[in-house]
């Protein structure tokens, strides 16, 4: 037990004493999340946009105050005629324009109706059809706080509830991706670079020839990256719940068991890669290519499983990261129980044991 | 007991069509005690065979044994028993001096005070960079650490394949010191070696080429199979003395070797033929003088028979 | 500058941070001249050779290398050196006609030059047969052999031998300096770092370097009778064991 920690031990100078590898561990998970939480979210705030407001009264001007004060828009230009929505278009000044009738406020309070035009720059079909529904979801709010005012017996509302993510947040999308893919880099990759490096070295042939008994070295060596694992899952939830105000609505442990869960499915194929590969150039490609890619463009993270076809469809059903991500996704976002995930925990108790027993395999315990 | 026993090992590389022997058909023991050195180039098979010693390789065909252990079905016994240098710097680079040595006694389920007494002499020379992490140390001092490494557990048969590669002479001539430490206090030691001259510190050695071994003997019972006469010459031209002794027919063999060129004869006769010879040819400073031979030149004419 | 001059340094002087790696050193080697230049481990010897390959800017002194300066021309050295090491030598996975063609494309020699210099270096080394083998499939010893012939392909003036032997068999390693002794004798200067001390004798001088500096330049036969002991084994223990630096 003994031989156990001191190698426990070891193998923690290495990781603190080389500072690329400190930063991969530990700056990675909070770089990753920074980065798709602000920089690479689709969510759009303060766009640029234009009003021509041909009314000038009271509600035109109390519905633009309430425009302006939205997150998401930024009046960037007053426009004062119709022939000047073009052009600030075509200068890419702003990205959508609301015209405002004339009599506006004599409409809505005797006919109960008035008209707005918005008009979008479609050259981004996403990003116009966010921004209009911006827009319309203000505007309805508008005629709704109006209407109760008078209290009128009959009001037609619309109501849009978007589900889940009531603000349309790209981080609800991104953080249970991202846990997946710090937890194999961290876990596989890192993992298998390690090993491999110990045989690079040639310290691994004085491994084999001493006592130690093989298998206890490779656990041995898997049991830091584990606890930094946790580390990084611990950080990655708090920064989303703290930072990108991304909930946890189901149950914690549920959701730190089912990682442990897919930590020991990318230990074992960190295990996995480090018995076929011989050089840590090797080892790198290999998680790279068969386990790093198909996570981000197949788990359903980046683009969504169900509209691709059919052979990639399948295909991301053996991309253990695909299952990981489904289970995040019920459990912290949506707030389900382990009713709802049993099969994704099968799936990936399956593949821990189908890994974990060709790795043990796969092991050498000679050199050739 | 023999300390280690090779009973017709063999041992190839590479796939069917381009099979290359490593090892063809070695067979040799150590006894007990002894210092016993494999001394051949690199290419030889000296890796090979000492993989296999250590349990690392599994040879083609052949049996072999360590401490009366079959490196095979008693692999346990034998990591239990041995310490093994490689021949690359095997150590972590990013751990000190004195947490290498503390790591490699646990691993070997012992203690670094335990066994202090068998590498004193040689960790006092590395004490004053106990702090120092191995990457840093010079060659020497690294050598120095490994053994230390390799000896924490008071191994009955220490493999050292290669220890003084590119090591300079200075920490060369230090490590075989050691060595011979080693040996009085009765580790049985198998060391490799390009260095032919080093075969001389040995009880026996084995003269090992492509995979084969030329001789097996004490380093003067090598030296005294070569029954040719030898002649060091030298002149002041040495290229032109040595194409002129290579036309002689009466010379088996001619070599540069040191500040002279050595001249293997066919026999006693032809040593003052060789001196007419290089009288006559106006080479400039001529000298000659007969030699005894040593495991170089054995080991060169055991190469070319 | 003496046209008969291959390389010389005055005061040659490399720093690294408050590490003196090479310190003052002088020395000319003449030209066809074979030049020894051993040292322990970490005395400087790589240091003072990467210098006088225009690899390395010195911090202080001069140097000339086959008459050009190496803190201003390091490219004409380049074109004017060959360099040989024990690590670094040839392209495993090229065959050996496609290595010299490479080198030969690197110096910018002409197809015919190229063409004519491969023939004659595979009739030299008797590798006819093997021209079209991966390098990787030859014996260490004739890998070494053609390393040399490729690092001299471009018959430079000056060539750098960095442990050139290390681990060939007792042969080879005589039918290397064989080839040593030819380009010299055809007016190449040799440069050669060697740990087998029986090589040293090879050489028409010697130095040793000792922490950083020359402490003796002569020939072999010289520094023996200096040293008062008949080998050169010795001379260079009895010089490396003054050395108080232990660092590479």
């Amino acid at each position: 037990m003994k031989q156990f920690f001191v190698f426990i031990k070891k193998e923690f100078y290495h990781i603190f004493r080389d500072k690329r590898t400190m930063f991969i561990l530990l700056g990675m998970p909070i770089v990753q999340i920074i980065i798709f939480g602000f920089a690479l979210t689709n969510e759009v705030k303060n766009a640029k946009i234009g009003v021509l407001d041909f009314a000038k009264d009271a509600a035109s001007t109390s519905l633009i105050t309430e425009i302006q004060a939205s997150r998401y828009f930024d009046i960037a230009q007053t426009l004062s005629s119709q022939k000047e929505i073009e052009p600030v278009f075509q200068k890419g000044n702003v990205k959508l324009v609301i015209v405002l009738p004339a009599n506006f406020n004599a409409e809505l309070t005797h006919l109960h109706t008035a008209k707005i035009q918005i008009i979008a720059d479609a050259t981004d079909p996403n990003i116009a059809n966010q921004l209009t529904n911006y827009a319309s979801a203000i505007i309805r709010d508008y005629q709704q706080r109006i209407t109760e005012n008078q209290q009128l017996p009959y009001t037609i509302q619309t109501q849009v509830r978007m589900l889940y993510n009531p603000q349309m947040k790209g981080a609800y999308n991104f953080v249970p991706g991202v846990m997946a893919m710090v937890l194999l880099l961290v876990c596989t990759m890192m993992t298998a670079i390690t090993i491999v490096r110990e045989k690079e070295l040639g310290t691994m042939e004085i491994l084999l020839v001493s006592p130690a008994r093989p298998f206890r070295i490779i656990v041995a060596k898997a049991i830091p990256y584990l606890l930094l694992s946790t580390i990084n899952i611990a950080s990655i939830l708090l920064l989303s719940v703290f930072v990108l105000g991304v909930p946890i609505n189901g149950s914690i442990w549920l959701l730190l068991g089912v990682s442990m869960l897919f930590i020991l499915v990318s230990l074992s194929l960190g295990l996995l890669i480090s018995a076929s590969a011989d050089t840590q150039q090797t080892a790198m490609f290999i998680a790279l290519v068969a386990l790093f890619l198909p996570t981000v463009m197949l788990s359903g993270f980046m683009f969504p499983v169900a509209n691709m076809p059919v052979v990639l469809r399948v295909l991301s059903n053996v991309v253990p990261a695909k299952w990981y991500y489904n289970i995040v996704n019920a459990v912290m976002i949506k707030g389900l129980g382990v009713q709802a995930i049993w099969k994704e925990l099968l799936i990936l108790s399956g593949m821990l044991i189908f890994f974990l027993g060709l790795a043990i395999q796969k092991f050498k315990i000679r050199l050739a | 007991m023999a300390a280690v026993s090779v009973e017709n090992i063999i041992m190839s590389y590479g796939k069917k069509k381009q099979k290359i022997n490593a090892l063809s058909d070695i067979s040799f023991s150590v006894a007990a005690g002894e210092l016993f050195g494999i001394i051949g180039p690199d290419g030889a098979g000296k890796t090979s065979l000492f993989r296999i010693l250590t349990t690392l390789l599994l040879a083609d065909s052949g049996q072999a044994s360590v401490n009366g252990f079959d490196v095979v079905k008693d692999m346990k016994q034998i990591r239990k028993r041995i310490g093994y240098m490689p021949g690359r710097f095997s150590l972590y680079q990013d751990l000190t001096v004195e947490e290498n040595l503390h790591f490699f006694a646990t691993i070997f389920q012992t203690s670094f005070s335990e066994n202090y007494n068998l590498i004193k002499d040689i960790y006092v020379q590395i004490e004053p960079f106990k702090n120092r992490r191995a990457g840093q140390l010079s060659g020497g001092m690294k050598q120095k650490l490994a053994l230390c490494c390799a000896l924490i557990h008071r191994p009955e048969v220490l493999f050292l394949d290669e220890p003084t590669t590119g090591v300079d002479a200075v920490s060369r001539k230090e490590f075989w010191d050691m060595l011979q430490g080693l040996k009085k206090q009765g580790i049985s030691i198998l060391v490799s070696t390009p260095y032919m001259d080093e075969a001389n510190i040995c009880d026996r050695v084995a003269l090992l080429q492509k995979g084969k071994i030329l001789s097996i003997d004490s380093p003067a019972g090598v030296i005294a199979h070569f029954k040719n006469p030898l002649v060091a010459v030298k002149a002041k031209q040495m290229l032109a003395l040595l194409e002129k002794i290579k036309t002689l027919d009466f010379v088996q063999d001619a070599y540069p070797f040191g500040e002279f060129h050595h001249v293997v004869l066919q026999n006693e006769k032809a040593v003052p033929s060789l001196e007419q010879e290089l009288e006559a040819a106006d080479l400039g400073h001529i000298t000659m003088h007969k030699v005894q031979a040593n495991i170089e030149d054995c080991f060169i004419q055991l190469m070319k028979n | 500058m003496n046209n008969d001059t291959a390389i010389r340094t005055h005061d040659l002087t490399k720093r690294f941070g408050g590490f003196i790696a090479v310190n003052k050193i002088s020395f000319d080697v003449k030209k066809g001249e074979i030049f020894g230049f051993l040292g322990a481990n970490g005395a400087g010897k790589t240091t003072a050779m990467r210098m006088l390959c225009g690899l390395s800017i010195p911090s202080d002194g001069m140097a000339t290398v086959a008459g050009f300066d190496v803190y201003k021309e390091n490219e004409k050295i380049k074109k004017s050196i060959g360099y040989m090491s024990q690590q670094f030598s040839l392209y495993d996975d090229l065959t050996v006609k496609e290595n010299m063609r490479f080198y030969g494309g690197i110096y910018g020699k002409s197809n015919q030059f190229i063409k004519e210099k491969t023939k004659l270096i595979l009739d030299q080394l008797q590798l006819k047969n093997e021209a079209n083998l991966l390098v990787k499939s030859l014996p260490l010893g004739w890998k070494q052999k053609l390393a040399f012939s490729v690092a001299m392909f471009h018959e430079p003036e000056i060539i750098f031998l960095d442990e050139p032997t290390g681990g060939v068999d007792p042969v080879t390693r005589r039918e290397f300096w064989t080839m040593i002794y030819k380009a010299a004798a055809t007016g190449t200067t040799v440069f050669v770092t060697t740990h087998y001390m029986d090589e040293a004798e090879y050489c028409d001088r010697v130095s040793i370097m000792v922490d950083g500096r020359i402490e003796a330049l002569d020939t072999p036969a010289a520094l023996k009778k200096n040293y008062n002991t008949n080998s050169m084994d010795d001379v260079f223990l009895q010089l490396a064991r003054k050395a108080t630096r232990k660092s590479d």
